[in-house]
């Protein structure tokens, strides 16, 4: 079986050039330059890991996001890294040829291919209110899982139930987890997860072999670990109580914190403030919107997207994923609002006494 | 058992052929059909296996929220849902948006259409055309030369680069992992591209995977990410600085114009150099193999709301006109009004819901919508694994909307048609449509076939269009049209910058407290699939209900009380098949609509009764 950088060399890729990429590779998933030989000798001679991917209740914004990766691209993820045997937005078989491909991969790969999934199973309506091949999918899911090596919870509807779990969630779309209690499952939130992270973890767990360091919700630590407002390039202004008070105001258009029109940021795990989205590109705090915390379990009904938040940890980036999440919801730090006036209060007294240093 | 509609004759009697899941679409689809001796369909029931209920969900919350709810019914034709949502808002609150955020809209939702429509084309519509296996046999120099006579312009066409992705292609084929092409119907006879034509075409495939991702960062520009990117009632909101202080720092600055002023350019490229031409091509030498199956109503009803305004909220300077066409008279364009009680009605006799009287069709304003999950007395199979849709009974989660009872297709060939009869009878802002249509009529009767050496055989564009190939074609067009008309945009967005209006938001009506206790709104946006509306009313400041009619749920409709197929149906009948057990022919006109299923699917409960539990018949 052909090997990445197999691939690569016969593109006429350099040597240089794949090392390179091996770097970056590594660079993007935090990891020291220590890690490049290591993903490079993988690269060099592991057979490409089978992947099915099913898709339950959802709105593909997970795959569309997966084909947007740039590093590394999608077409040599698909191509040259993983065999996405089974992906019925991709795939090029249909009906009965498309079901066979599921049993063949699972016979010939039995415990040893990824299943991966973007969005969820209902279960009202006898689980037909979403039907495979004249089936409900949670039969189709529960089939598939069974031989898993391990399982991939693409973005928010996988991970937490996401839009059509929101109040009254009527065909009660469950989660993942909920229903698959025996395998390893990688949550990767976000609608949808940002594509370099997708791309990221997959490829971590093929260079590694193993599956990520996982905080306890089940989310990869190292894309997951810090919040949004932990990284903004806002924070500044957050941090010296200059805020946008209203739509296009002359703080929007200076670039102010979007704190007290609603923005997220220092509630959501997710590394769109770092990473950013479309190839570094933008992420929507930069693009003027807040954060409408779309990694977050239960998003959808926290209150309106521009009410301010009033439940958030108090002060700085020292709280982790694993902290807040073993705290009850109610019991989280102290106002934003005080820790808003305290870095305000703290700024006149710095710039106080840098003034008093000048004066004196 | 048979009866006749729209001017087709339904046939059930013939071998039944079952495609569950249809692949390559958004969403979750069934297909059967029934062919007769000579492999020829003859009844076609299309039904949608999936169901969200997203209305429901947006029942009792904030209208500012919903653009974000309603933006992932799809995550394929991302940001349409959400426009569509906040000019229903506006349009039932009355607010009016600055120019500046009209273009800015304007702009995103084009991209849209140019990423959908390339995406669609190459990556879910292509292997319906395209023989990935028999790209192993190409020549690359003979590859080589056909790009040069399709698209003397494009720049990657040497033979070496066209040997290097047979050479990887190859490499993949052997390593006995085929992937996404694993159980492909490679060597099917109803592929009929020469080797060249495939490799040329997989090619490009490729190449627009790896540029597709680039076009949309103007929605991450201007909305912080794609897929799905951030709206605003009352206007856009990524505030504009110029040249002030903190410019650097604020959404819109000359850096980032410059950014989307490039991909708006790589765009225009791709369209002249790549997609326009393989579709004419490939609808060539399709066609020069008698292949033009899949009209289906396409002729006879078509509906779209019209849209692109030239002049903000000045509906006469619509670059894609709308309306209806009705029983093929392409030269009388009737007003659609979305408003009109009368007009538009969605019916549920076959669908998986009920009504108090199912006779009646019901307006989305006034909409109902309770599950009621049955299959019909000769369905095949249980309850929970269906072997045999009954079509004579209820059979799919998509409702069958209808404009003044009629059947309507929409999508760009819809618009494309109403667009070019609209420019024929003078309309001044749609010319454009009409010079594209009859240069690919030309390309396709002669021009193609003279270098290709095929015959030159001579169809109208009345019999060109309403087709499979027809309606791929005007998709294609409709992405390099509006590739074009994002140019103007942006340099109109630049020169009201210039002329000193820097504003993107109307906050006058942001308050909940200045809203009418009670009032009610119609959006309307071209997506990529088709006219899409959303209703809305707002009591109290809150959603009292909300209303999708999407594109899907037009062309993937089941019947209606009096029997009448939807535009999915009528476009299956008539085909021939080369080989019913690989349904490649049905594929190939299915996914000619584009399907989006997660759209079509829908549901609400605007008196708010708790849904019930569906009840086994």
């Amino acid at each position: 079986m052909e090997t990445f950088y197999e691939v690569m060399r016969r593109q006429g890729i350099t040597r240089r050039s794949f090392m390179k990429f091996c770097s970056l590779t590594a660079t993007s998933l935090g990891l020291g330059p220590a890690f490049v030989p290591q993903i490079a000798s993988a690269m060099e001679n592991k057979p490409r890991t089978p992947v099915l991917w099913l898709h339950g209740l959802e709105c593909t914004c997970c795959s569309e996001s997966f084909i947007r990766s740039a590093h590394p691209l999608a077409k040599d993820v698909v191509l040259s890294m993983i065999s996405l045997d089974y992906d019925d937005t991709l795939m090029a078989a249909a009906g009965h040829q498309a079901e066979a491909i599921l049993e063949e991969i699972m016979t010939k790969y039995k415990g040893n291919y990824i299943l991966a999934v973007e969005g969820n199973p209902p279960l009202n309506q006898d689980g037909m209110s979403c039907i495979i091949g004249g089936r409900p999918f949670i039969d189709q899911l529960r089939h598939v899982a069974k031989d898993a090596k391990a399982i991939i919870s693409w973005g928010s509807c996988a991970s937490w139930g996401c839009v059509q779990a929101a109040k009254p969630n009527p065909t009660r779309a469950t989660p993942v987890h909920k229903v698959i209690t025996d395998k390893p499952i990688i949550k990767v939130p976000g609608c949808p997860p940002i594509a370099e992270v997708m791309t990221g973890v997959i490829t971590y767990m093929l260079t590694f072999d193993r599956i990520p360091e996982l905080d306890r919700q089940g989310r990869p630590k190292m894309f997951y670990s810090q919040r949004i407002h932990d990284k903004c390039y806002r924070r500044p202004h957050f941090d010296a109580g200059q805020f946008v008070e209203s739509w296009d105001d002359e703080g929007a258009r200076k670039g102010y914190c979007l704190y007290k029109v609603g923005c997220k940021g220092p509630t959501s795990y997710n590394a769109c403030s770092t990473v950013q989205w479309n190839e570094g590109t933008s992420f929507p705090i930069k693009a003027g919107h807040g954060c409408i915390g779309c990694s977050e379990d239960g998003f959808w009904d926290k209150g309106s997207f521009y009410d301010r938040l009033t439940d958030i940890h108090q002060f700085g980036i020292e709280a982790n994923a694993d902290r807040v999440g073993a705290t009850a919801a109610g019991a989280v730090g102290a106002a934003v609002v005080a820790h808003a006036a305290a870095s305000a209060l703290k700024r006149a007294a710095d710039s106080r006494k840098a003034s008093e240093t000048t004066d004196a | 058992m048979g009866y006749e509609t729209q001017g087709f004759k339904l046939d059930d009697s013939g071998r039944r052929i079952v495609v569950d899941p249809v692949t390559r679409i958004e969403g979750h689809m069934r297909c059967e059909v029934n062919v007769d001796e000579n492999n020829v369909i003859r009844n076609a029931v299309s039904t949608g296996t999936m169901w969200r209920g997203l209305e429901v969900i947006l029942k009792g919350r904030d209208p500012r929220d919903a653009w974000a709810f309603v933006e992932r019914i799809c995550g394929v034709c991302t940001g349409c849902h959400a426009l569509t949502s906040v000019r229903a808002v506006e349009d039932a609150l009355g607010i009016e948006i600055p120019k500046n955020a009209h273009l800015i809209r304007d702009i995103m939702a084009k991209v849209l259409q140019v990423h959908d429509h390339a995406v669609h084309f190459y990556h879910l519509h292509a292997l319906d055309w395209v023989d990935v296996v028999s790209a192993l046999k190409a020549d690359p120099k003979a590859t080589s030369d056909l790009q040069h006579l399709v698209s003397p312009s494009h720049p990657m066409s040497s033979p070496g680069y066209f040997r290097d992705i047979q050479n990887r292609l190859k490499k993949f084929v052997e390593s006995g992992q085929l992937g996404p092409f694993m159980n492909g119907y490679w060597g099917n006879k109803a592929y009929v591209l020469p080797p060249e034509a495939n490799l040329m075409a997989v090619t490009h495939y490729l190449e627009a995977l790896d540029l597709q991702k680039e076009w949309v960062k103007i929605h991450t520009i201007f909305g912080g990410k794609n897929p799905h990117p951030n709206y605003l009632v009352g206007g856009v909101p990524c505030a504009i600085n110029i040249d002030g202080d903190g410019a650097a720092g604020a959404p819109i600055n000359m850096e980032r114009l410059n950014f989307v002023k490039a991909r708006i350019d790589e765009i225009i490229e791709f369209n002249k150099n790549v997609y326009i031409p393989d579709v004419l091509a490939i609808g060539t030498i399709y066609k020069a193999h008698g292949w033009l199956y899949g009209g289906g109503i396409s002729g006879t009803e078509v509906l779209d709301y019209g849209t692109y305004e030239k002049v903000s909220y000045d509906h006469s300077t619509q670059q894609l006109p709308g309306g209806a066409i009705i029983n093929g008279n392409w030269d009388e364009i009737h007003e659609v009004d979305p408003r009109d009680p009368e007009q538009v009605q969605e019916f549920v006799a076959h669908s998986w819901y009920q009504y108090a009287d199912e006779n009646r069709g019901l307006h989305p304003w006034d909409g109902v919508t309770e599950p009621n999950y049955v299959l019909g007395a000769k369905a095949k199979g249980t309850r929970t694994n269906i072997e045999q849709i009954d079509e004579s009974a209820k059979y799919s989660w998509i409702k069958s909307p209808r404009w003044r009872g009629h059947a309507m297709e929409v999508g760009p060939l819809a618009r494309y048609i109403l667009s070019y009869s609209h420019a024929l009878k003078g309309h001044k802002y749609c010319q454009r449509v009409k010079e594209q249509v009859d240069y690919s009529a030309m390309m396709i009767n002669s021009g193609i076939p003279k270098a290709l050496a095929l015959p030159e055989t001579q169809y109208t564009v009345k019999q060109l269009l309403p087709t499979t190939i027809g309606r791929t074609l005007a998709r294609a067009l409709e992405s390099q049209y509006c590739g074009e008309m994002m140019l103007d945009d942006w340099h109109e967005l630049v020169d009201n910058i210039r002329n000193g209006d820097r504003s993107t938001a109307n906050v006058d009506k942001w308050d909940p407290r200045t809203w009418p206790k009670e009032c009610k709104g119609v959006g309307t946006v071209a997506a990529p699939r088709g006219g899409l509306g959303h209703w809305i009313r707002i009591k109290d400041g809150r959603i009292e209900n909300y209303q999708c009619v999407v594109p899907t749920t037009w062309n993937g409709s089941p019947r209606d009380t009096k029997g009448q197929i939807g535009a999915f149906e009528a476009s299956l009948m008539n085909t021939p098949m080369a080989n019913p057990e690989e349904p490649v022919e049905i594929l190939r006109t299915l996914h000619s609509f584009d399907p989006c299923l997660a759209c079509s699917t829908h549901v609400m409960s605007p008196d708010g009764q708790e849904l019930s539990r569906v009840k086994v018949r």
